[in-house]
């Protein structure tokens, strides 16, 4: 199956994390271009290129830098490289084994929005990624790649690293902006959107780090190439991960659209013990799971959404047949009431019902019934919150309580007879 | 809790100089909010009052923002932590592949559960959320540093190392074992609603 190297460059076996080694590959050469092209002739590449936002909800991106208000406030772009949703491990490669890229990205797209100060927000947890990311900048700023003046150009631009404290929910892009700003990372009520109103107030621009690593492949390549990768309305190519009980997992990197099956059966080896599939959860424990007859699906966001699913992070895990799901559904609920920031009721409150309903399930405490209040649970959380943590912990629950009733209740009756 | 730090706590004249330097990254000083703690974690080796009263002054903020924040994020302790802080992934790709047996491990070589710190103050055991490295699954970190497809052998070893060296460097800056100072329990509510 085609795998691509556009991204994913592991297989050159470069230390890309010294500048000189990626300005040998051709780093940075897209600086010129963008000169060339001008602010709005980037932002107009990218358009036209049709990249969706590489962070989980697919917004295109060139729209996205397009909303930007017309006035002289001070703009900020800000990357998003909290990386933490449940399965995910692809904006870890980047920061720690190809940090270049996505600076060049950050330049290329700090120009087209005319941004001159850049925060890259890493996941506290990410040491390395901060260190390797921190000790890039260091290298561009001695290189007059970031700083006053890039390469004569006139343009300015800082770069800073902003290290997150333990907390998902600022990987949402509201809450990721107060965290910024010093505040617990509460996610606020949109609008206003962050593009009028974001970082300290001003203009902001919120991209994920995998979203920007394309910017200059896609000027390299050009829109129509990058386009004609993938899938219709799903250009380029894309980072996928297979993890669970998978023979081979790993990061890989192919075009939009590519079958999950493939995915999962020929770059992640087949399933241990070649035993049957239980259930894939796509890109994230935020995506509502598939069953093994559904996994004949593309991997974009558009043919996961006709399934019910989402393509998220799109770094799949695969459970296989003889899985107990009520541990598995327990571990999701535990994740999302741990990390809500509670202040909506029915993402406190529901969460923490989801987790004491997935508890007394493991515990053996609670009977069938318990799997229509897990449903009931999850229908007064949706629609009914701020961000969408909410939505992320009621529709993977829904989805194993009702797409899997049957291994529940033999799960269920199993500890109930025990007891 | 502030006799857990008898003496007025003052930051270091390098992490004075970093302060500054970190001022001028952010339009408003309470930017500098979050990284400002992290150096005073680094330093005192945890957010005690009169810790977060400095960091208030030092940013002219007052001292509710500062722990409105600081009580936000599960890495910024409130408490006293081990001098080795052993988080243990046990998220769904990692209990697929055995954080079970991890965490059995951990708790048998160790001798306290997730949650509590060793009292000779050299660990502290916790289970975390997603490492986000699952394809390396099962996955820990022990305060900076990752370990990837850990099995329970390798984590005896590594845990037993640790605690020759443990035993030479002794606990934390700003150790004080909570039992003895009155607070009671050990246990890290790892939760962040304020
Ligand atoms: C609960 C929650 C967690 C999120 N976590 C992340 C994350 O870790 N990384 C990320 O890039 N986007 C995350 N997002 C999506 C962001 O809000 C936002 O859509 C994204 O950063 C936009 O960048 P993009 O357009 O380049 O995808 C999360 C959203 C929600 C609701
Ligand atoms: S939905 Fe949950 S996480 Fe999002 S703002 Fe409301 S309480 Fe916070
Ligand atoms: S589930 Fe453990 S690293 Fe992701």
């Amino acid at each position: 199956m085609p795998e691509h190297r556009l991204l994913l460059r592991r297989h050159l076996g470069v230390d890309f994390t010294k500048l000189e080694n990626y300005l040998k590959h051709g780093g940075f050469k897209m600086w010129a271009k963008a000169l060339e092209l001008g602010p709005d002739g980037v932002t107009a590449e990218v358009k036209a290129s049709g990249l969706r936002g590489r962070g989980g909800a697919g917004f295109p991106t060139g729209m996205k830098w397009g909303f930007l208000p017309k006035d002289n406030r001070p703009r900020y772009l800000v990357v998003n490289a909290d990386e933490g949703e449940p399965g995910t491990f692809k904006d870890r490669y980047f920061l720690e084994e190809d940090p270049f890229r996505q600076l060049e990205g950050i330049l290329l797209g700090a120009y087209a929005i005319n941004a001159h100060t850049c925060y890259i927000y890493i996941r506290g947890e990410y040491w390395n990624s901060k260190n390797v990311t921190e000790d890039a900048i260091q290298q561009l700023y001695k290189a007059n790649w970031l700083g006053k003046n890039i390469q004569g150009s006139g343009f300015d631009l800082d770069v800073y690293v902003h290290s997150g404290a333990g907390a998902y929910i600022c990987g949402e892009e509201t809450a990721l902006i107060e965290s910024i700003e010093g505040k617990p990372g509460m996610p606020r009520l949109k609008p206003p959107f962050p593009a009028n109103i974001g970082v300290f107030s001003m203009p902001t621009i919120v991209n994920n780090t995998e979203t920007l690593a394309a910017v200059p492949v896609i000027l390299e390549m050009g829109a129509q190439a990058w386009s004609d990768l993938g899938s219709p309305r799903n250009g380029g190519t894309k980072l996928v991960g297979v993890a669970g009980h998978v023979k081979n997992p790993g990061l890989f990197e192919v075009p939009m659209g590519t079958p999950m099956r493939e995915i999962i059966y020929e770059l992640g080896g087949g399933i241990l013990d070649d035993r049957e599939i239980l259930a894939v959860i796509p890109g994230g424990s935020s995506c509502p799971f598939l069953t093994k007859d559904e996994i004949d699906v593309a991997m974009d966001f558009d043919a996961l959404k006709t399934k019910g699913s989402m393509l998220g992070t799109a770094c799949i895990t695969v459970i296989a047949e003889g899985t107990d799901l009520i541990k598995v559904m327990g571990r999701v609920a535990k994740f999302y009431q741990h990390e809500s920031c509670g202040q909506c009721t029915p993402c406190r409150q529901g969460t923490g019902w989801l987790h004491a309903i997935a508890q007394k399930l493991d515990q053996g405490a609670a009977g069938e019934e318990a799997i229509d209040l897990l449903i009931d649970a999850c229908n007064q959380i949706d629609g009914n919150t701020i961000c969408a943590h909410g939505e992320a912990a009621a529709w993977p629950i829904r989805s194993i309580a009702k797409k899997f009733r049957p291994q529940l209740e033999a799960a269920i009756r199993a500890r109930l007879a025990a007891a | 809790m502030s006799e857990a730090m008898p003496d007025t706590p003052q930051f270091s004249t390098a992490n004075k100089q970093k302060i500054v330097e970190l001022l001028t990254r952010y339009p408003r000083s309470q930017g500098a909010l979050i990284p400002v703690l992290w150096l005073a974690q680094d330093q005192f080796g945890w957010l005690s009052t009169p810790v977060m009263e400095l960091v208030a002054a030092e940013l002219k903020l007052s001292v509710t923002s500062v722990l409105a924040t600081a009580m936000f994020y599960t890495m910024l302790y409130k408490k006293p932590h081990g001098r080795f802080h052993v988080q243990i992934c046990t998220n769904v790709s990692c209990y697929l592949r055995g954080s079970d047996d991890i965490v059995a491990m951990a708790r048998e070589v160790l001798g306290i559960e997730p949650g509590q710190t060793s009292s000779d103050g050299l660990f502290t055991l916790e289970e975390v959320q997603c490492l986000c490295a699952c394809e390396r699954a099962p996955t820990l970190q022990i305060n900076q540093d990752d370990y990837f497809r850990v099995t329970p052998e390798s984590l005896r070893e590594l845990l037993t190392n640790l605690q020759t060296v443990g035993a030479k460097l002794g606990p934390r800056p700003g150790w004080v074992d909570e039992a003895l100072a009155g607070h009671g329990s050990h246990e890290h509510g790892g939760h962040h609603h304020a």
